[in-house]
């Protein structure tokens, strides 16, 4: 018991549960799942299926942060790799085709990777502060999606690349398969490679590592090369699911909930340790967050208040020092008896 | 001639005491100031000048002994406590706000106030009045980070007065000064302390104790030496108390300083005229296999500088560095790795740890960033690694998922040195590798050393003490002043020897050996 309770992954587990036993109280109807056409559907389906971009951008962006930097351009990647994929099919001739939404999210992607790796030179060849780095594209990103799309929402009709965010496979959305796929790549990449103890290395002590011998120039750069593709992916997903581009929106704040989302499940922004299942809880609990706000019908005027005072709340719950604090009191006011074994 | 008589104590700190997770930074410590008198505390690194410092200035709370200021018993809570009892200090690195005028940064905190507020024409007066006292003459309302390094320290000093402390703690003034900033600074000191208030003063350069102090306590290894009058304690014997002579338990190490040494073949490492602009002037050395080299020569001597650039952890910009006879270019830690050198750094905590990773952890991070993130060390090959070296070493807990910052300083240094000998290497350079680690962790490590070089490995020895270096190593690079002054080979040289090296007059040598 007490080996469960001192785990890390405890308290951020806990206020998932907790979330999803508030609205389940709130509105039975929460945790529903009902059978249509041999799919499943209910609020919680919704949240699995939403939570696919939020999902890759935290993975890479835990991995960042986990080297002791931030990426504040992931919003920014997202536009343009949406905006270059649904350029590429509206432009061609075969919108219908898989050949071409495979290339048009093989270019989107790879665009995103060369950003990525922009940053990651920006860091750790030039020696540029990561905030300051990735504020670059944060800003500049959106500019270069509007030029692609010539400043329009582009808007496509593609039934495979419709596919990507709103099809369902095996009876789940296609999306949460992404998601899975994400994570399961990332945890490999990161913990059956030594990628992982080295990123952690970097980020708590980076002169150590680097007399130690560890190429930190390289893992660092890695780092945000990763990031570039994952908020690639990201985009490609957000604009299957709303069939347009559109340069302003997609992505939009989307950098700091991630950041959010990993801190929520452990990784301290301090860099150095961090644990993938933790991202994981950490997006689902945001995505749940967010759809409690739809589904209890919060009006969208109070919609971020609402989001703030819970998000406070969670991180409260979370914090060792409050819990320390917490129980002291307890102990204060509980009338004093003499104290027999334990 | 005690000089009892003359001065009264105005702080008194006794059996200061205080402990860090796993090590004892201090340990019953005495330090008495007096009025009119400039104090100087000396000790190598680590041997806990800062800590007392920090003790008596509030930012560290004590764990056992008392601080007694002016006859009251005081308990500092925090630096404002300490202040407040009249202790004021002036670090290193200056702690005023820059981006404020001189004025200001004087009288913070204690501005002349008028009917409508502060009233900065009498501020800056009064400001002006305080530096006069100090002989400074400079505007007030200029921008204090348009000044010197001298002057912000002068400002500090003010600042100090105006607060109207009785005691004043200079940590290290002098090291970024010139010779002329440093006059105007001990004509200040000089002023002061005719003014009654008593100076604690620190400083790494030997002339400088001897031109201002009129007494010194001497630190080693967080422990007091003793307190003297600095006339009556010479410059030899100061440095032999700093350095220390050691308990006879070392004795029982075999002495490995009279093996023979082939050189025969190639050396390992073979660097000539090695050094940086401003860090080190150009020096050669060498190490053959199973040679131990000391390098010996007080805190700031270029003895760190020295290896840090054989390493690559910084850039040599002047000589030429063969491995095994084959020219090399050793410009980052890589290239020195793949030539199979070690290196491990005296900072101990900065340098070397990974704080946050388990001691396995720690322990194959070398071998593992040598291997490559791809190739990881599969579990198995990892435990045996680990095990070996924990018991090998005698790392203590044996628990190879301990954090590693948990460990003592002593452990922690054991698991560094455990990395290091995993990767195999050809040379491995210790910087300082027994610094404030108890004592039986100072016998395993240096054991160890010894038997290691016996099997072949090429060794760089760093230590401030220097009965280690002179029982360790077969030959011994002294250094001073970020120079090479000369070398000696330990068979025929005892402590005193060295000693008397390194202490000859620092001015008579320096002209004919920028030539080398």
């Amino acid at each position: 018991m007490k080996k469960i309770l001192r785990h890390r992954m405890f308290w951020p587990v806990i206020a998932l549960l907790a979330l999803i036993v508030l609205n389940t109280i709130a509105r039975p109807s929460f945790i529903s799942i009902t059978v249509q056409n041999g799919q499943l559907y209910g609020a919680l389906i919704d949240i699995l299926r939403n939570s696919a971009p939020l999902m890759l951008v935290s993975l890479g962006m835990m991995i960042v942060i986990a080297t002791r930097g931030i990426d504040l351009s992931v919003g920014a990647i997202m536009a343009v790799s949406g905006a270059v994929a649904l350029t590429i099919i509206a432009d061609s001739p075969s919108p219908d085709d898989l050949g071409t939404v495979l290339v048009a999210i093989l270019v989107g992607v790879l665009v995103s990777l060369l950003l990525g790796i922009w940053n990651g030179f920006l860091v750790a060849v030039v020696g540029v502060q990561p905030i300051i780095a990735t504020l670059v594209l944060m800003l500049a990103g959106r500019g270069v999606a509007l030029l692609i799309t010539g400043g329009f929402i582009t808007t496509i009709n593609s039934a495979p690349y419709k596919f990507m965010a709103q099809g369902y496979v095996i009876g789940l959305p296609f999306a949460f398969f992404v998601s899975i796929a994400a994570i399961v790549i990332v945890a490999l990449i990161e913990r059956r490679t030594a990628l992982g103890v080295l990123t952690e290395a970097v980020g708590i002590n980076p002169e150590a590592s680097r007399l130690a011998g560890v190429r930190a120039r390289g893992i660092i750069w890695g780092a945000y090369a990763a990031s570039g593709v994952l908020a690639g992916f990201a985009g490609i997903l957000y604009t299957s699911n709303i069939m347009a581009a559109d340069a302003n929106a997609a992505g939009l704040y989307i950098e700091l909930y991630a950041i959010l989302a990993v801190v929520l499940g452990g990784t301290s922004l301090a860099g150095g340790k961090f644990t993938v299942a933790g991202t994981v809880v950490g997006v689902f609990t945001i995505e749940t967050l967010r759809s409690t706000i739809l589904f209890l019908g919060v009006p969208s005027a109070v919609a971020p208040l609402f989001l703030a005072i819970v998000v406070v709340i969670v991180v409260l719950v979370q914090s060792q020092r409050l819990r320390g604090a917490v129980a002291k009191l307890a102990q204060a006011l509980r009338p004093k008896k003499p104290e027999v074994a334990r | 001639m005690a000089a009892d008589t003359e001065a009264r104590p105005i702080a008194q700190m006794r059996g200061i005491t205080i402990e860090f997770p796993g090590v004892k930074a201090l340990d019953g410590v005495d330090l008495t100031l007096r009025g009119g008198e400039v104090h100087t505390l000396m000790g190598e690194n680590g041997a806990g000048k800062s800590t007392l410092i920090k003790a008596l200035t509030g930012v560290y709370p004590i764990d056992a002994g008392t601080i007694v200021v002016e006859g009251t018993p005081r308990t500092f809570r925090g630096t404002s406590d300490a202040q407040a009892a009249g202790i004021s200090t002036v670090y290193q690195e200056v702690n005023l706000c820059t981006n404020l005028s001189v004025g200001e940064n004087v009288m913070l905190g204690h501005e002349v106030r008028g009917p409508f507020g502060i009233d900065w024409k009498s501020t800056h007066r009064e400001a002006e009045r305080h530096l006069e006292g100090l002989g400074v003459r400079i505007d007030t309302r200029s921008l204090l980070a348009a000044h010197s390094i001298a002057v912000q320290q002068l400002v500090a000093i003010s600042r100090a007065m105006v607060t109207d402390s009785r005691v004043l703690v200079l940590d290290e003034p002098t090291s970024s000064l010139d010779r002329g900033e440093v006059d105007q600074l001990f004509g200040v000191i000089r002023g002061l302390r005719d003014r009654g208030v008593a100076i604690l003063f620190v400083t790494h350069f030997l002339d400088q104790v001897y031109e201002i102090s009129d007494r010194l306590t001497v630190l080693r290894n967080g422990a007091l030496v003793g307190e003297y009058p600095v006339a009556e304690l010479p410059r030899a014997e100061l440095i032999a108390k700093m350095i220390g002579r050691e308990l006879d338990e070392f004795a029982a190490i075999s002495r490995s300083a009279d093996r023979e040494i082939d050189r025969g073949g190639d050396p390992v490492i073979r660097a000539t005229g090695i050094g940086r602009r401003g860090v080190l002037e150009p020096a050669d050395v060498e190490v053959y296999d199973g040679e131990v080299v000391g390098i010996a020569g007080l805190l700031g001597s270029g003895r760190t500088e020295l290896v840090r650039l054989l390493y690559g952890a910084d850039r040599a910009d002047a000589g030429r560095v063969e491995v095994r006879g084959r020219p090399a270019r050793i410009t980052n830690p890589r290239h020195a790795i793949d030539r199979r050198i070690a290196f491990s750094s005296e900072d101990r905590r900065a340098e070397g740890i990974v704080g946050d990773l388990t001691v396995a952890e720690n322990i194959v991070l070398g071998i593992q960033a040598k291997r490559g993130a791809l190739r990881k060390l599969r579990k198995a090959e990892q435990d045996a690694i680990v095990e070996e070296y924990i018991q090998a070493l005698g790392v203590r807990p044996a628990n190879p998922n301990a954090l590693i910052r948990n460990l003592s300083g002593g452990n922690q240094q054991k698991v560094l040195l455990a990395r290091w000998l995993a990767t195999a290497p050809q040379l491995i350079i210790l910087d300082e590798p027994t610094r404030g680690i108890d004592v039986g962790a100072k016998a395993d490590i240096q054991r160890k050393v010894a038997e290691l070089s016996e099997q072949g490995l090429g060794v760089v020895f760093i230590s401030s003490e220097l009965e280690e270096v002179v029982r360790i190593a077969q030959r011994i690079v002294v250094m001073r002043d970020r120079r090479k002054i000369g070398e000696l080979t330990s068979h025929d040289t005892d402590v005193d020897d060295l000693v008397a090296f390194i202490a000859e007059e620092h001015d008579t040598q320096e002209s004919p050996e920028s030539v080398a």
